[in-house]
């Protein structure tokens, strides 16, 4: 059973480790700096179907055949899920997995959701619960852009500040286990609003709720930023990237030397028309299976601390002039079993 | 804070887009105009006939996935002449044919168009109660 | 030779400037693209009621009726000549009488382009 550690944060007391996952994207994200670390690039992103919501749950589905391929597992073996993604109803997610068979519990945390995902999953691992569980989300540029902005076609204009969601999707299985990358601790996010109200400046909107899970961890586990080799947040972008790192300064908290940004990382913002960098729920999980938990297996990266934002709002709040409440869960990912703590 | 950390659109680079696209799109507009004249098209109804040649191409291009290709370095350039309206009516369309013909196409084909019509028309009765009032028609 | 390349010009540097008004817009406002073909067709209307409009529209012709402006301004002329003809009813009868022909166009060609093509990807 995790230990609860200070207000919101949760340390695992079995060894849990991530057996394995996977990582899928489409024709931007192939052409982006971590191409070569995704299961699967498919450059036609309708994945084949006839509407953007079935591409989306169509990648749902590849994802999680995949990171069940990789884990030498079959879909009678996982125990439950969690999932979520961008869509009304978490459509893309429910309609991807119907015919796996795997008890689902279905997400909402906008593009925090697969650190929601994997803190749940852990957490009914680490208590024995269940043997075996996944967390999986999934984003698509099409869907979101319909969903929360204009039709494809509509030649509006994207400010510099706005983000580019990534067509995208990561799964991953957790489970007891003597491997790396190991799941240490996870911290819970409260909802934070600082008044920003720009539908197109996410990135700030976000960083307060980074800010106030990351301090929130610190204080828990009585830790440093030094202690861990890499804090990636999901996708803050360039510019939230840089009010998180302000934010946390001014509480004598310095995290710039290892601060990165999945949605920094996953797009080549020189080449790639992306503006501020990539966001989305598939931006997160894509960088975390095509980048950092290889990089956790193989001793690269030793402490990561895992952080992905969600932007709560919805067109509705957007309309009605309510400003964007974010919210950070945080996942701590380590390469050994033990130490710092 | 978010103000100083995020960038302004870059302004050199968006107006003379603008300019130029925009400026480009009137040109072909006035060249149609003389070409109606010029095929015997009654003078009156020229701009008209010229101003929906330009709506027919703009619809064309949205569906050849070229427009929003284009307004992405025009900007306003092709947002404000009747190629703006024209994309607009025909963006939604496209995009939510997969909710069908009636609820999809027919009814968000006026999801960005319709307030246009709406306060256009709205302006206009207002001047037409204004003239006709005060009696300067 | 040389007045058909003038009125060429006038076209493209008048409808240049008024679309350089609307980057200006996108550029220093938080308005939406939306919101600002509101607000070009609603100030056509207001600034051809004014009687501001008509000469820039004699002065530059395609430059003057492409933009939205030149749109609000049918709208007004349609509802001028509505009410000198009709009276009262030409407030009712006016404004989608003149702006008949660019509508009925979106629309239909908005209506053939979604039976014909598909939306795409954007890079």
């Amino acid at each position: 059973m995790a230990k609860k550690q200070g207000k919101q944060t949760y340390l695992m007391q079995q060894c849990l480790t991530v057996r394995a996952w996977a990582a899928v994207g489409s024709k931007k994200e192939g052409q982006g700096p971590l191409a070569s670390g995704f299961d699967l690039i498919e450059p036609d992103s309708t994945f084949g179907q006839d509407s953007w919501e079935k591409a989306e749950s169509r990648m749902v589905s590849l994802t999680v055949a995949k990171a069940l391929s990789n884990a030498a597992l079959t879909y009678e073996d996982i125990d439950c899920i969690f999932a979520g993604d961008l869509l009304n109803q978490c459509v893309g997610t429910t309609f991807g997995l119907r015919d796996s068979g795997i008890p689902l519990f279905g997400l909402y945390g906008a593009c925090s959701t697969m650190a929601e995902g994997m803190l749940l999953a852990s957490l009914l691992v680490d208590s024995q619960t269940v043997r075996r569980a996944m967390a999986v989300t999934s984003s698509h540029f099409c869907t979101a852009e319909r969903q929360y902005r204009f039709p494809l076609e509509y030649g509006s204009v994207r400010p510099p500040s706005a983000q580019w969601t990534a067509t995208a999707s990561g799964a991953v299985v957790l489970e007891e286990g003597n491997q790396p990358p190991y799941l240490r601790a996870a911290a819970v996010g409260t909802v934070e609003d600082l008044g920003v109200t720009d539908q197109n400046n996410m990135g700030a909107a976000m960083a307060p709720a980074a800010a106030a899970t990351l301090r929130r961890f610190f204080a828990d586990t009585n830790t440093s930023p030094e202690q861990f080799d890499l804090i990636a947040t999901g996708d803050l972008g360039a510019i939230g990237s840089q009010l998180l790192v302000e934010l946390l300064q001014r509480d004598g908290i310095d995290i710039k030397s290892r601060h990165t940004d999945c949605g920094l990382l996953i797009y080549d913002r020189q080449k790639q028309d992306v503006h501020s960098g990539g966001s989305g729920c598939g931006c997160s999980a894509s960088v975390l299976g095509s980048y950092l938990l290889p990089s956790l297996r193989d001793g690269k990266i030793r402490n990561l601390l895992f952080m992905p934002t969600g932007a709560l709002l919805s067109p509705t709040t957007v309309q009605q002039k309510e400003s964007i409440p974010g919210i950070a869960h945080l996942v701590w990912l380590s390469h050994e079993k033990e130490g710092i703590l | 804070m978010v103000k100083k950390a995020s960038p302004p659109s870059k302004i050199a680079a968006t107006l003379p887009g603008a300019f130029l696209i925009g400026g480009l799109i009137c040109l072909l507009g006035q060249t149609l105009i003389d070409g109606y004249a010029a095929l015997g098209v009654e003078q009156k109804f020229c701009p008209v006939a010229a101003s929906c040649t330009l709506v027919a191409l703009a619809a064309l291009l949205t569906g050849l996935n070229v427009f929003d290709n284009i307004a992405k370095y025009a900007g306003a350039g092709t947002l404000v002449p009747i190629t703006g309206f024209a994309n607009a009516v025909a963006a939604p369309a496209l995009e939510f044919k997969t909710e069908g013909m009636v609820l999809g196409v027919g009814a968000k084909m006026f999801l960005i168009a319709g307030p246009v019509i709406v306060y256009g028309v709205a302006a206009g009765v207002l001047y037409g109660l204004i003239i006709w009032l005060f009696g300067l028609y | 030779m040389s007045a058909i390349f003038l009125s060429y010009l006038k076209a493209f540097v008048v409808g240049g400037l008024i679309c350089l008004v609307g980057q200006l817009l996108i550029d220093f406002t938080k308005l939406t693209p939306a919101r600002i073909l509101v607000a070009f067709v609603v100030a056509g209307v207001f600034l051809s009621g004014l009687g501001l409009y008509q000469p820039l529209i004699d002065f530059a012709g395609a430059g003057a009726t492409v933009p939205l402006t030149g749109f609000g301004a049918t709208i007004a002329r349609g509802v001028r000549d509505a009410v000198r003809e009709y009276g009262f009813m030409g407030i009712l009868l006016g404004p989608l009488t003149a702006s008949a022909a660019g509508i009925t166009a979106a629309m239909i060609a908005g209506l053939i382009v979604s039976l014909v093509f598909k939306s795409g990807d954007k890079s």
